[in-house]
């Protein structure tokens, strides 16, 4: 049947967890911090997954939902100073009002129009962040006066546990009746409406989800960097590495996701020597991945067994 | 009504634009009935369909689903009043299984719905086993056959026991075997009391099945009856087979190549996936010939000219005076005079008509492009008036003309139409019949058309071929096909 079932995907990934959590024993601060980040930024490429691979909208503006998400909680820290739990949470709010502003007129429009309004709404959070420089910090950045706790090992718990518990979601969200409602509607609408399907509400729904774990995680990774930027929420290119990250992972498989988020993350720490070569190396990369595996790792690893 | 309808049309009309695509259709299917939706390609009957469904919203008229009012509704909600439909071409989610396929169609429209019913699956494994798919309930779409594809529709749009089941092509593309446990399973559909409508190309194909029929013609209902009163119709056989024609055929052996053809299709064999389109096909057209290429929808005749035109793969031969086509590019052999008209006309729609004409007068000095021009102009009157035009303005036939023109413009030495008659009135037809008659008369160019409207590939032609099923199953002067292979095409 399946190459893999679902339990023993889920297994699997247990297990991955399972044995990551070991790893602040042996590995140092350094390594720890990076993969903190790398989860964090699973969980964007998982959210995108479920609109892209599964819903089949290009949504080409994540960071506007994580944007959101984290400038959100990182202005609301700033000024009132809420406990932190509460700052995510509007933080997530956020990213789920402004996805669902954009996604309402945005899902009415067909094929390149969807993208193309999402790309645009990116600009315009981005203008919005840089003009208003009293509340957001402008180009220079926003700092937030708290973070969740200062310790490595813990902050690196929280990210790993925060990504498996995202992950565990939208994976069985995928593989639920609701995710194979939705794969027919982006697949052929006409044909998942003429099944009795209403398509807008499914779609309307994913969008929802992943504007909910993008602004979810976005917010928390305010709060472990201490600080928010353009460059590092909002820019065009980080939503372009997300994406990538995805592809190289394998769309379609929620899970591959992550594992292209912690290869993009590696492969540009691993090539910081060369300077700002190293963009360029990844997105080469991700070039060839997109030519010649449009499957990605994931895709390439269950399509063998399909297969057999 | 105390004794109504499942499904009751009435005065249902649809434009796109300047197109009057169906045209005040009323029409009625009681429980328990089959109804035989019949028409040429572009006739509006597959419009028909979409706005019983809800996927066109018509701009006029009543579509009752027992009773209930839901023309202009979205589908889902059509859907959800009792109607299903099982479309032409299958797109089953294909990194799920059989099973899982059918399973889609019976969950609820619920975002709350994280686990399956567990009724879901023995629900899923009844109807599989009721169509025939027992057996491949846990392969892929990918792995299994055509008909076993067109099973897994079927079993789709019953999931939600329709009161109204909608069928495209019922049989398009099924071998006799297969089609007749079609059927049978349709006359099951319809003994548990559904009502079912058939939309076809042909009376033929569904006689066997259908209460009643309903022709249509560009948009209107021209005849309904029985099958056989429907084949008997004057009006329905003139539109399928023209009243007399009148042929004017030049015999084969008044061409100079008599020996070696302009064109030489030798056992041609093409295959879409599973589905064999051509099957050791051959046929040849000498220089100056207009040979035409008679079959119904899904015959072969897109496929024959596609690669004709090197779009496609084959087994077999392919040559032109004498030399093999193999190996050469669609660019190469375009350039080199075999020039294609497609159904889709694909003409630059927000570009000009004289846009659109110069672009295919690109590679031509521009004195020569001019006269081209000018000597087009006076083959298709209409144009000159309409230049300036954006060619996406024009009505069917006017961009009809233009696309023969601006293909015209390369100077081919085979033109090849493909269903130039597509969608077109009746009017407009004997328009475009005389320009190809002028072409015919004053030039030396040679022409294979491919056709369904029999009445407009027969007058022009020097030789016919008939494809069936992906084979040519006939071949002769025009004259003969009314009484060889005329009753075919009714």
């Amino acid at each position: 049947m399946r190459g893999l079932s679902t339990t023993r995907m889920l297994l699997i990934g247990l297990i991955a967890v399972a044995l990551a959590s070991f790893l602040p024993l042996g590995v140092s601060g350094y390594i720890l911090g990076l993969l903190t980040i790398a989860y964090y930024f699973g969980v964007f490429a998982m959210a995108w997954d479920l609109l892209f691979g599964f819903a089949g909208e290009v949504n080409f503006g994540p960071t506007f939902l994580i944007g959101t998400g984290a400038y959100t909680a990182g202005i609301l820290d700033n000024l009132y100073q809420p406990p932190i739990s509460l700052c995510v949470i509007a933080g997530a709010l956020a990213a789920v009002a402004g996805g669902v502003v954009l996604a309402l007129p945005a899902l009415r429009v067909r094929g390149p129009y969807f993208g193309l309004t999402t790309l645009v709404a990116v600009l315009m959070l981005q203008n919005f962040v840089v003009v208003d420089a009293s509340l957001t910090g402008g180009e220079i950045g926003l700092t937030v006066p708290d973070v969740i706790t200062i310790s490595d090992t813990k902050n690196y718990e929280i990210a790993l546990w925060f990504m498996a518990a995202s992950g565990a979601i939208l994976f069985a969200l995928s593989r639920s009746p609701v995710g194979l409602i939705l794969q027919a509607s982006g697949q052929d609408a006409v044909q998942a409406g003429a099944l009795g399907f209403n398509v807008t509400k499914h779609k309307l729904t994913a969008f929802i989800i992943s504007a909910f774990f993008s602004g979810l995680a976005g917010a928390l990774l305010v709060f472990y960097l201490g600080s928010a930027s353009v460059g590092t929420f909002i820019d065009i290119t980080v939503g372009v590495q997300i994406i990538i990250a995805v592809v190289i992972g394998g769309r379609r498989t929620i899970l591959g996701a992550v594992l292209g988020a912690i290869f993009i993350i590696a492969m540009s720490e691993a090539l910081r020597p060369v300077g700002d070569l190293a963009n360029f190396i990844v997105f080469a990369m991700a070039l060839v991945v997109v030519l010649f595996f449009p499957n990605g790792f994931f895709g390439f690893l269950t399509r063998s067994k399909e297969t057999s | 009504m105390a004794d109504a309808a499942h499904l009751e049309v009435t005065g249902l009309t649809k434009r796109f634009g300047g197109l009057v695509a169906v045209k005040n259709m009323t029409f009625s299917v009681g429980a328990g009935k089959i109804l035989g939706l019949i028409g040429p390609n572009g006739s509006g009957k597959s419009t028909v369909m979409k706005l019983i469904m809800g996927i066109e919203r018509p701009d006029a008229g009543s579509v009752r689903i027992n009773g209930t009012e839901v023309a202009g509704w979205p589908s889902h909600k059509v859907a959800r009043m009792g109607a299903g439909i099982v479309f032409q071409h299958s797109r089953p989610l294909h990194r799920q299984t059989v099973l899982e396929n059918i399973k889609l169609a019976l969950l609820p429209d619920k975002l709350t719905r994280l686990l399956a019913d567990p009724e879901t699956d023995t629900k899923a494994r009844a109807i599989a086993a009721r169509v025939g798919l027992s057996a491949v309930l846990d392969r892929r779409p990918a792995t299994l056959p055509f008909a076993d594809l067109r099973k897994i529709e079927i079993a789709k749009a019953i999931a939600r026991d329709p009161q109204v089941l909608l069928i495209d092509e019922p049989f398009a593309g099924l071998t006799s075997k297969e089609t007749a446990a079609f059927s049978d399973l349709i006359c099951e559909l319809r003994d548990d009391g559904r009502a079912v409508l058939l939309v076809d190309h042909n009376v033929k194909s569904v006689a066997r099945l259908v209460d009643r029929v309903l022709a249509m013609y560009v948009g209107e209902r021209i005849a309904e009856g029985t099958a056989d009163e429907v084949m008997r119709d004057e009006t329905v056989r003139r539109v399928y087979l023209g009243g007399s024609i009148e042929t004017a055929a030049r015999p084969e052996s008044t061409f100079r190549d008599s020996t070696t053809p302009f064109l030489e299709v030798k056992n041609v064999s093409v295959n879409y996936g599973k589905a064999q389109a051509l099957d050791d096909v051959s046929i040849h057209v000498h220089a100056g010939e207009f040979v035409s290429v008679v079959g119904l929808n899904g015959a072969g005749k897109t496929t024959l000219f596609n690669t004709i035109s090197g779009f496609l793969p084959y087994a077999g031969d392919i040559r032109r005076e004498g030399a093999s086509l193999r190996g050469l590019t669609a660019a190469t052999i375009a350039r080199k005079g075999i020039v294609q008209c497609p159904e889709g006309r694909e003409l630059f729609i927000d570009m000009t008509v004289r846009e659109n004409l110069d672009l295919g007068g690109q590679h031509l000095p521009p004195a020569e492009c001019a006269e081209q021009i000018a000597w087009l102009f006076d083959l298709f009157p209409i144009l000159r008036d309409r230049q300036k035009q954006a060619a996406g303005t024009l009505s069917g036939g006017e961009q009809q003309m233009l696309t023969i023109a601006r293909a015209l413009m390369m100077k081919p030495k085979l033109l090849i139409l493909d269903e130039p008659t597509l969608g077109l009135a009746p009017v407009i037809l004997e328009q475009l019949s005389k320009a190809l008659e002028r072409l015919r008369q004053t030039t030396a160019i040679t022409v294979l058309l491919g056709e369904q409207n029999v009445t407009f590939a027969l007058p022009h032609a020097d030789r016919v071929y008939v494809l069936e099923h992906a084979r040519v199953v006939w071949e002769g002067e025009p004259a003969r096909f009314a009484a060889d292979v005329g009753t075919g095409y009714l």
